[in-house]
């Protein structure tokens, strides 16, 4: 199997900070900013950029963890997904919540993850980051901020790696 | 884990792996039941019949809550105004529900086997909710629900279940799920409500309650099975609620944590006190709120995703 390191773990590190530095900067003096990390991935990155403004704002931020099974729109195609726990324990009426994922697709995965996060309240606004961006969306969603913008064929595979649960961390691009 | 059953038929049938695995489904469903927006689109577009042919205030509404907030469409059948009042056959009654496409069948039905047969001969899903003295595997699993919340753990507990025994689907289940995780089930009763021979399914006999529930960690009352004859097999129920019916002196020399279980409907009064009933070691209504997180999970596995 070929593959291609597009982000290795120092540019991923690099590529949180400035993450984390425009979530701050466009939400500047909001006083009600969540992060909303979706499963799996998505919930490792969101604790970094939580850990990131904590460095830098002196602030922290609620911080949750969302499974977005039950909201899929092909669940009925997929033999038994697990349904793992959503763990958000603070309001979101009214917050400004920025939802974290590793890779940007479709969409459909931020399509249900706006779904699911509608059901627990009334967020005032949903903003999407995402570590890589690899195009081809069938859905009209795009990303508030994005870690690396990088089309890749449709027989390749992006695969983010995280020492929380990888080992190591790295971005690459393999052939399906 | 990869889920495989098409029906839930029993809990003797079910592997260690597959019981946890429904558990730990529902804890992720629990906390639908505790949002303002009780509801997920999981189910949707699925069709859930439940067939009752005994009567049921808990599991049929238990069932169809559990369907609903997970956005599937329910129907509801009870045996008084269907038409097997004009005497159609549960066969008969099965394959006709089943041109109408639903996608789950929840039965309840007195005679043992009843769901076994559906599911030989219907595509639908069929879940057991209840066939006569012999199974009703939802609620052994909302009972272990239950228990590992509480108590943390599911193993090496001493579990007591007290009552009719001989005439309990809940009895019956509980042991099969209990004995599995290596519990220490003890069953008490009066002589004529324990079946011959129940120590070949690895559980103890005590006639006496008050030896039977000291130190236990679980007790688990049952109700005298009028609709089965349950009555007949004792003197009275004034001598059944003196010498098995739980008070508080039972509960206090159990463990310092024990919790105490009743499947309903409750006869107070007469299996149990109003004292233990409300008290606060009691986790009656706890299994009652947490049946409905078991089944949502049930009913995801079976329909939930492509057979």
């Amino acid at each position: 199997m070929k593959k291609r390191v597009i982000l290795d773990k120092k540019a991923i590190g690099r590529t949180v900070t400035r993450i984390t530095h425009e979530i701050l900067e466009k939400n500047a003096g909001c006083t009600e900013l969540c992060l909303i990390g979706i499963r799996t991935r998505g919930v490792y990155l969101s604790q970094r950029v939580h850990a990131k403004v904590t460095d830098v704002e002196g602030i922290t931020l609620p911080i949750g963890a969302l499974d977005i099974t039950m909201y899929r729109d092909d669940i009925s195609k997929l033999r038994w997904p697990e349904v793992k726990k959503t763990e958000i324990s603070f309001d979101v009426n009214n917050m400004t919540v920025v939802l974290v994922d590793d890779v940007l697709h479709t969409g459909r995965t931020t399509r249900a993850a706006i779904d699911a996060i509608m059901d627990l309240g009334r967020p005032k606004r949903i903003q999407l980051a995402v570590l890589v961006d690899r195009g081809e969306r069938e859905l009209p969603i795009h990303p508030d901020y994005a870690g690396i913008v990088c089309p890749v064929n449709e027989n390749e595979e992006v695969l983010v790696r995280m020492s929380e649960i990888d080992g190591k961390d790295e971005v690459v691009i393999v052939k399906a | 884990m990869n889920w495989k059953r098409k029906d839930l038929l029993g809990i003797r049938d079910l592997s260690k792996e597959e019981m946890l695995f429904i558990l730990d489904t529902a804890e992720s469903f629990k906390d639908i039941s505790k949002r303002e927006i009780k509801k997920v689109p999981t189910l949707r577009g699925k069709t859930v019949i439940t067939l009752f042919y005994e009567p049921s205030t808990r599991t049929r509404t238990s069932f169809e809550i559990a369907a609903k907030r997970l956005s599937a469409d329910t129907i509801n059948i009870s045996s008084s105004t269907s038409s097997s009042t004009k005497g159609e056959s549960l066969k008969d009654t099965a394959r006709n529900l089943e041109s109408m496409r639903p996608d789950a069948i929840v039965i309840r039905h007195g005679m043992p086997g009843a769901p076994h047969m559906l599911a030989g001969i219907l595509d639908s899903s069929i879940i057991n909710g209840g066939d006569g003295a012999h199974e009703h595997p939802t609620q052994a699993l909302l009972d272990l629900f239950t228990m590992r919340d509480k108590k943390g753990r599911i193993d090496g507990l001493k579990v007591v279940i007290v009552g009719d025994i001989a005439h309990s689907r809940v009895a019956r289940s509980n042991i099969f799920s209990l004995k599995s995780f290596g519990n220490d089930v003890i069953c008490c009763g009066p002589p004529t409500m324990i079946p011959p021979h129940i120590e070949t399914l690895g559980v103890k006999v005590e006639y006496d309650l008050k030896r039977a529930v000291r130190k236990a960690d679980v007790i688990m009352m049952l109700r005298i099975q009028k609709e089965r004859g349950g009555t007949t097999y004792i003197p009275s129920t004034k001598e059944y609620s003196t010498l098995y019916g739980l008070g508080r002196e039972h509960v206090e020399s159990a463990a310092d944590d024990v919790i105490i279980m009743h499947p309903g409907p409750m006869n107070r009064g007469i299996e149990i006190s109003d004292e233990v009933a409300d008290g606060p070691s009691s986790v009656i209504l706890d299994q009652v709120e947490n049946g409905v997180a078991v089944r949502m999970a049930v009913l995801y596995l079976l329909i939930g995703g492509e057979a």
